[in-house]
C-alpha cells in the first residue's frame, strides 16, 4: 500500500510486537480503549523507586497502537517517571502536528499518523494508558 | 490519500423508471460494459442465483440518481457499504431541500403570510407521507423528532416515567443498539426497575425465541426491542414478538432505524405500540425521525420538552394546558427543511418499491457471504442465510480499524468498531469487527471490491 501510515518496520513491530504479554512482578498496571473503532489495550509497570524499571502490554487493537504500544515499551524502560511523562508529551506532538522535540529516532517511525487525525488516538492510546498506569498501584 | 472531485455528467431522468418493467430486460443488457458486473471476479454460477433478485431494479437508473457515486478515492470509484450507519441521497432529495430553501420556507403552524403557509404546508404533508410509510391509522401518530435516539428518549421519559415503577420489569434484548440500551437503563437504575434480556442464539444466528416467549409471558411492563438490528444481518419476527407481548399485556417499543425504508413494514401488522425510524437511513436528511405510537396511548402521555408550539394556554400563575399530540410532543421550531426533503425520500424508496429494496441488498448480503468464503480466517456474524443487507465480521490477525482504514485507500467505504453494540460485540467475542451494509444503490460488483480489498488487507497485515 503506497501510503506512510503503515511502513514496513511499523508492520513489522505490529505483527511481532515486542513486550507483549503480562507482567509477572507487575506494581501499576491500567486498561485503556479506544471507543471509536474498539482498540482495548492494557499496560503493565514494574516501577522501582523512581524510575520504570519494565513495561510490557497485552489487548487486541490496530496495527498503529500495537506498534505504538511495542515501540513505547520499548523506549521507557529505565527512565525517571518524569522523564516518561516528556517523552509522552513529545511524542503526542509528534503524532498530532508531524514532528516532536526530542524524539527518539525509534518513534519517528510513526510520525506519519500525523496525516491521519484518525489515527492519531490508536498511535496515543498506549501511552495514555502507560500515564494512567503510573498513578494505579496493582492491589 | 485525496479524495477526488467528481467527474461524471449530470443527466436528467426524473420520469424514468425505477423499478424495472413488468418484462425483464435481456439478460445480455446486465453485462453489457460490465456496469453491474465484473465477469473478471464473479462467479456466473453465484451470480445465477441471485440474478433474478438484481433483475427487478433498474439499477442503472438508480445509480444515476445518487451524486455521491461520482466522487473518487486515490482514483478508485467509491464503493459505499456503510449504508446501515447512514444512506446517501438521491439528486431529488437534494433538489427538493434546496427549492424548499429558495421558495417555500419560512416557520411553521406561526405565520399568517404566504411562505409560512407553504412551509406549513409541507411539514404536514411530510406527517402524511410518514404516516403512509408506516400504514399508521392517523397521521396524528407521527411525531417527528430528531431520529431513533430521541424517540426512545421521549417514550422513557414520558410514558416510562409515567408507567415504570420499582419492582417492574423492562424486557430488552442483547442485540440492542446502545440508543435503546441506554435510556431504558437508566430509567430503570432510577426508578428501581428491573431489566431483564432475551438471549441471542450462538454466533449472534437469531433471537432466542423460546426464551422470548417464556420471558413474555411473565407479563413484563415493557418489550423494547429492535427489528432489524444493525450487525446480526437479521430480522426478528416482530409481529410474533407483539403478540406474545399483547397476549400478557406488555407494552411494545420496536427499533424500526435499520427496517423502514428498507422493507415494508406495517405497524398495524405489526401489532406494536411504539415505532421509531430515522430519515437518514432511508435516503433522506439527517436531524429527522419519527415516533409513531398508539393514539391513545400518546394522549395520555405528558409532556417532555416544554416550550413553543407545544402548549395550548401559558400563564404567569397558573400551570399551562398543553397541545394533543403531536404538537404536545413537538417543542420549538421543528426540523421544516428536513421533513421537505424526508417526504421526497419516501416518493422515491415507493417509486422504487420496497419489497425490491429489500430482496435486492439481501441478494447482494447473500452473494458476499458466498463470496466472503473465500478469505481466508474471517468470519460472519448472524445467520448464514443473511435476512438484511447487513455482513459484519472478524478477520483473524487483523483489526478492523485497518481494515476499514485499508478499503478505504481502495475506496470501499466499511464501518469498523462495535458498532454501537458494545455488550452484544462482546458476547460474540470481538469488540472490534468490520461491517458492510448494501442498500438499493450498490450492486454486484461492489461484493467483487469487497472481496478484493479484504484479501489484499489480509496478505498486507497478516
Ligand atoms: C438498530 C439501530 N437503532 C437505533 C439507531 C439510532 O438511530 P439514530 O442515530 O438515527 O438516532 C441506529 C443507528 O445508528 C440503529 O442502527
Amino acid at each position: 500500500m503506497d501510503n506512510e501510515l503503515y511502513q514496513a518496520v511499523l508492520l513489522q513491530h505490529s505483527k511481532q510486537p515486542r513486550n507483549f504479554g503480562p507482567l509477572e512482578q507487575a506494581t501499576h498496571a491500567a486498561d485503556g480503549h479506544n471507543a471509536l473503532c474498539g482498540d482495548e489495550i492494557s499496560v503493565a509497570l514494574r516501577i522501582d523507586g523512581d524510575r520504570l524499571a519494565e513495561a510490557k502490554f497485552t489487548g487486541n487493537a490496530c496495527a498503529i497502537c500495537t506498534a505504538s504500544a511495542s515501540i513505547m515499551t520499548g523506549e521507557v524502560q529505565g527512565l525517571t517517571k518524569e522523564a516518561v511523562q516528556t517523552l509522552a508529551a513529545n511524542f503526542r506532538a509528534l503524532v498530532k502536528d508531524g514532528h516532536g522535540p526530542d524524539v527518539p529516532p525509534k518513534l519517528e517511525i510513526l510520525s506519519g499518523v500525523h496525516q491521519f487525525p484518525q489515527r492519531v488516538k490508536c498511535a496515543v492510546l498506549p501511552w495514555e494508558t502507560l500515564l494512567n498506569a503510573m498513578q494505579l498501584p496493582v492491589a | 490519500m485525496r479524495i477526488g472531485t467528481p467527474s461524471g455528467r449530470r443527466r436528467s431522468s426524473g420520469a424514468a423508471q425505477l423499478a424495472s418493467p413488468p418484462v425483464a430486460l435481456p439478460t445480455n443488457a446486465f453485462f453489457d460494459g460490465g456496469l453491474l458486473f465484473s465477469s473478471r471476479m464473479t462467479g456466473i454460477g453465484e451470480i445465477s442465483r441471485y440474478i433474478q433478485t438484481f433483475m427487478t431494479l433498474n439499477l442503472p437508473l438508480i445509480r444515476e440518481q445518487f451524486p455521491f457515486l461520482r466522487e473518487t478515492v486515490n482514483g478508485h470509484p467509491l464503493i459505499y457499504l456503510d449504508n446501515a450507519a447512514s444512506s446517501q441521497k438521491p439528486s431529488r432529495v437534494i433538489g427538493r431541500m434546496s427549492r424548499f430553501l429558495e421558495s417555500e420556507y419560512a416557520n411553521v403552524h406561526r405565520g399568517i403570510h404566504l411562505l409560512s403557509e407553504r412551509a406549513t404546508a409541507a411539514y404536514e404533508q411530510a406527517r402524511t407521507k410518514v404516516a403512509g410509510l408506516l400504514n399508521a391509522n392517523r397521521e396524528e401518530e407521527v411525531i417527528f423528532t430528531r431520529g431513533t435516539t430521541e424517540a426512545v428518549n421521549l417514550v422513557v421519559n414520558t410514558w416510562g416515567r409515567e408507567n415504570i415503577k420499582a419492582g417492574d420489569t423492562i424486557l430488552l434484548t442483547e442485540m440492542e443498539h446502545h440508543s435503546v440500551l441506554l435510556p431504558w437503563l437508566q430509567l430503570a437504575r432510577e426508578t428501581g426497575a428491573r431489566v431483564e434480556f432475551v438471549p441471542v442464539l450462538e454466533n449472534g444466528a437469531a433471537l432466542d425465541l423460546d426464551a422470548a416467549k417464556r420471558l413474555l409471558a411473565a407479563g413484563p411492563k415493557l418489550f423494547a426491542f429492535v427489528h432489524v438490528p444493525n450487525t446480526l444481518g437479521l430480522e426478528n419476527p416482530a409481529g410474533e414478538l407483539c403478540r406474545w407481548a399483547a397476549a400478557s399485556g406488555t407494552t411494545t417499543f420496536v427499533d424500526g432505524a435499520q427496517s423502514v425504508g428498507h422493507q415494508p413494514v406495517d405497524v398495524q401488522k405489526l401489532g406494536c405500540d411504539f415505532l421509531a425510524c430515522s430519515a437518514h437511513k432511508m435516503c433522506g436528511p439527517s436531524a429527522i425521525g419519527a415516533l409513531w405510537g398508539r393514539h391513545e396511548l400518546l394522549s395520555a402521555m405528558p409532556p417532555w420538552q416544554y416550550g413553543g408550539e407545544m402548549v395550548d394556554r401559558a400563564f404567569y400563575d397558573k400551570p399551562a394546558t398543553f397541545r394533543e399530540p403531536p404538537a404536545r410532543f413537538e417543542a420549538g421550531t421543528p426540523p421544516i427543511l428536513e421533513a421537505a426533503g424526508w417526504a421526497e425520500a419516501i416518493d422515491f424508496l415507493n417509486a422504487v418499491g420496497l419489497e425490491a429494496i429489500r430482496s435486492h441488498s439481501v441478494a447482494l448480503a447473500n452473494l458476499a457471504m458466498d463470496r466472503l468464503r473465500s478469505v481466508e480466517g474471517l468470519h460472519v456474524f448472524g445467520p448464514a442465510e443473511r435476512q438484511s443487507g447487513i455482513v459484519a465480521f472478524s478477520i483473524e490477525g487483523v483489526h478492523a480499524h485497518d481494515v476499514a482504514f485499508f478499503a478505504n485507500e481502495r475506496g470501499v467505504a466499511l464501518r469498523a468498531g462495535h458498532h454501537c453494540a458494545q455488550p452484544l460485540m462482546r458476547k460474540l467475542g470481538s469488540l472490534s469487527s468490520s461491517r458492510a451494509s448494501f442498500y438499493l444503490y450498490n450492486q454486484p460488483s461492489d461484493v467483487d471490491a469487497l472481496v478484493g480489498v479484504l484479501s489484499e488487507a489480509v496478505a498486507f497485515f497478516r
